[in-house]
């Protein structure tokens, strides 16, 4: 609850969902085929000012949620983002109107993979259509028009959440003032694909899965979805985070070398595993993860054209141990956007914690990003 | 080498101000203490900044909308001024912490990166003007930092602090390291790592087939100083320097920026 940790809040906060799409104004994908039917669950922090100018977009993480912020009734740990958004904070709600909504194809409130088919009364499982990076665009697009928002002062993203601000800027940067990406990707690489790849796998062997039905056979992928985790876990932290936390200690002191939790690191990642496939859905991670792989905005005809005419502020932010998309992603954008004429304000923060860095309260970069508003902020009230 | 028809121009007689850019003192960047508040303003104006006086001589060679990268900016008041008052397309470079964060709040887009090592990540001829303001002496290979330059932009802007003026040659023969407005700090403390003459400098262009399209001679209150070019070895304070060339740019490896 408000007050158990350090610093202001913005209190308790409950989701809202609303229907977006449907059947006579349905949702058009990128990849073609079309949703009948698109919910959003969003929370919203801080109020709207008389002329609309001071919202912010939050977009999270492959599998975060619309609770960026505050408390859910009862609930002992804050939202997400609760250190970089919140009164005085870096995103500050007493200035800013916040939005954070669930992506399409998440498992939390937004319609996904593991929602009802209206046409079928069944779950879609893998009949759900592919998705893209600017479907996810234009489903916050429309939340937008919904809250009667016509530009944001600012949209906000890390690591996937970066890179729908990055489809975002470069497909309607007139939406925008303001874009911030951090530890994002404009193209992933071989190596990264290969993990999303191998997680992948897991899912779909595990014979839980059932074709991805699982849900109505009473079935779930738990084993291989908690594999996935353990595995992207470890592309999260940094080698040095995880010496630092564990090195090789014993789980148990005096125990007998087997094939069981022998170290207190495969002890954190089995942990990890099982808590990510109580909370997690298995269908939402195979799409949602397949659309980070097919993201390579840069390489569209013209693919500059739009924001290099709109010229929104950019700020990109790189952490210097995160390897699961490490600086020359974030540089591939800064040169990107520079070569297209776009100044772009870049920086890579210190930081042990890896990927992982983005979700941290790391002092360098929430300053940062907090300078970069509170700019944004002064000349919209200049 | 010509003298500058501008220099009676445009410089403004500005006091100087506790929140003015990189200090007029040859340091690679300013050490924070000196950057402005960064807690939330209150709404409405800022104090408008003056601009220092090279600085503003500086930012009286560039033409209006032109593509400005300053290497070294710092807390990004030359930017700014280009930005607000002359209508450019602006870039900043720096590497000290607080610097960054004044520049972002300040407006100036500005890219976190190492001169010494990390200038190709910009393309060739990205820019129509780079500057080096007061920087050269700190970096550790200002060969190849002008090289670069002139591999980024058609113009290049250096100014560097003269270690040859004749006070520090007085400093010198009196057994002291020089310490001066232009070079501040002792000789255990300085930022710089090089200290030439502007001879010196001047060779290093003419090596790097870069050819000086304008000198300003300044003096240490960063004016236009006034003394004949022939002397401005001994008699000026620093000076800046306007460059072009070389042609050949191409030749120049340039490394993948990224994956």
């Amino acid at each position: 609850m408000p007050g158990q940790s350090a610093g202001r809040h913005v209190g308790l906060v409950t989701p809202t969902t609303v229907r977006l799409f449907t059947p006579d104004d349905p949702l058009r994908l990128a990849r073609g085929g079309r949703l009948d039917q698109v919910d959003v669950a969003y929370e919203t922090y801080g109020q709207l000012t008389a002329a609309k100018d001071n919202a912010v977009l939050v977009c999270h993480a492959l599998t975060g949620n619309a609770h960026a912020a505050g408390f859910h009734p009862g609930a002992a740990k804050p939202g997400w983002w609760d250190h970089l958004i919140g009164p005085g904070k870096a995103i500050d709600t007493d200035r800013f109107f916040v939005v954070c909504p669930n992506l399409l194809g998440g498992c939390q409130g937004t319609t996904g993979p593991g929602s009802l088919d209206p046409a079928t009364g069944r779950t879609y499982g893998l009949d759900f259509p592919l998705l893209d990076m600017a479907d996810f665009v234009a489903v916050h697009r429309r939340l937008m028009a919904h809250l009667g928002l016509t530009r944001l002062l600012a949209a906000v993203g890390g690591s996937l959440g970066g890179m729908q601000v990055l489809e975002w800027s470069l497909s309607h940067p007139e939406d925008l003032a303001n874009a911030v990406i951090v530890a994002a990707s404009s193209r992933l690489t071989a190596e990264n694909i290969a993990f999303s790849a191998v997680a992948r796998e897991a899912i779909l062997r595990d014979p839980g899965f059932h074709d991805g039905h699982y849900a109505e056979a009473g079935l779930t992928p738990e084993s291989g979805l908690s594999i996935a985790r353990m595995m992207a876990h470890i592309t999260y932290l940094s080698g040095e985070a995880l010496s630092a936390k564990f090195g090789r200690a014993a789980q148990q002191v005096g125990q007998q070398a087997g094939f069981g939790v022998d170290f207190a690191v495969e002890s954190y990642l089995r942990h990890q595993g099982e808590v990510f496939s109580d909370r997690f859905d298995a269908l939402s991670y195979l799409y949602l993860s397949r659309v980070m792989d097919y993201f390579d905005p840069f390489a569209r005809p013209q693919a500059t054209a739009a924001i290099a005419a709109a010229r929104p502020g950019v700020l990109v932010i790189a952490f210097t141990t995160d390897w699961r998309f490490d600086r020359r992603h974030s540089l591939r954008i800064v040169a990107r956007l520079h070569g297209a004429g776009v100044p772009v304000t870049y920086r890579c923060v210190p930081s042990a914690s890896g990927h992982d860095s983005f979700l941290l309260p790391i002092p360098r970069y929430t300053d940062t990003v907090g300078a970069f508003l509170d700019r944004a902020w002064e000349v919209i009230r200049a | 080498m010509t003298a500058d028809p501008s220099a009676a121009g445009p410089a403004p007689d500005g006091a100087r101000l506790p929140d003015e850019s990189r200090p007029a003192d040859g340091r690679l960047s300013p050490d924070g203490s000196q950057a402005p508040d960064l807690s939330r303003p209150p709404d409405g104006a800022r104090p408008t900044d003056r601009l220092r006086r090279d600085l503003a001589l500086l930012g009286s060679l560039i033409p209006p909308g032109a593509r400005v990268l300053d290497l070294g900016c710092g807390h990004g008041s030359l930017l700014r001024h280009l930005q607000a008052e002359r209508g450019c397309v602006v870039q900043g470079v720096e590497i000290d912490d607080q610097s960054v964060l004044t520049a972002i709040r300040r407006g100036v887009p500005v890219i976190e990166l190492d001169i010494d090592h990390e200038l190709n990540n910009f393309d060739d001829q990205a820019y129509d003007v780079v500057v080096l303001s007061k920087t050269v002496q700190a970096v550790r290979r200002p060969a190849e930092v002008l090289r670069q330059m002139a591999r980024i932009a058609p113009r290049s802007i250096v100014s560097m602090p003269n270690f040859a003026h004749w006070r520090n040659g007085l400093r010198l023969l009196a057994g002291h390291a020089p310490v001066s407005k232009d070079l501040p700090y002792a000789w255990h403390d300085s930022p710089n790592v090089h200290f030439g003459s502007l001879a010196d400098l001047e060779e290093l262009f003419a090596g790097l087939g870069l050819k000086v399209e304008r000198c300003i001679p300044l003096d240490p209150a960063g004016r236009r100083a006034r003394c004949p070019l022939g002397l401005r070895n001994w008699l000026a304070s620093a000076a800046l320097y306007e460059l072009s060339g070389p042609p050949a740019t191409a030749a120049l490896a340039r490394p993948t920026p990224a994956a």
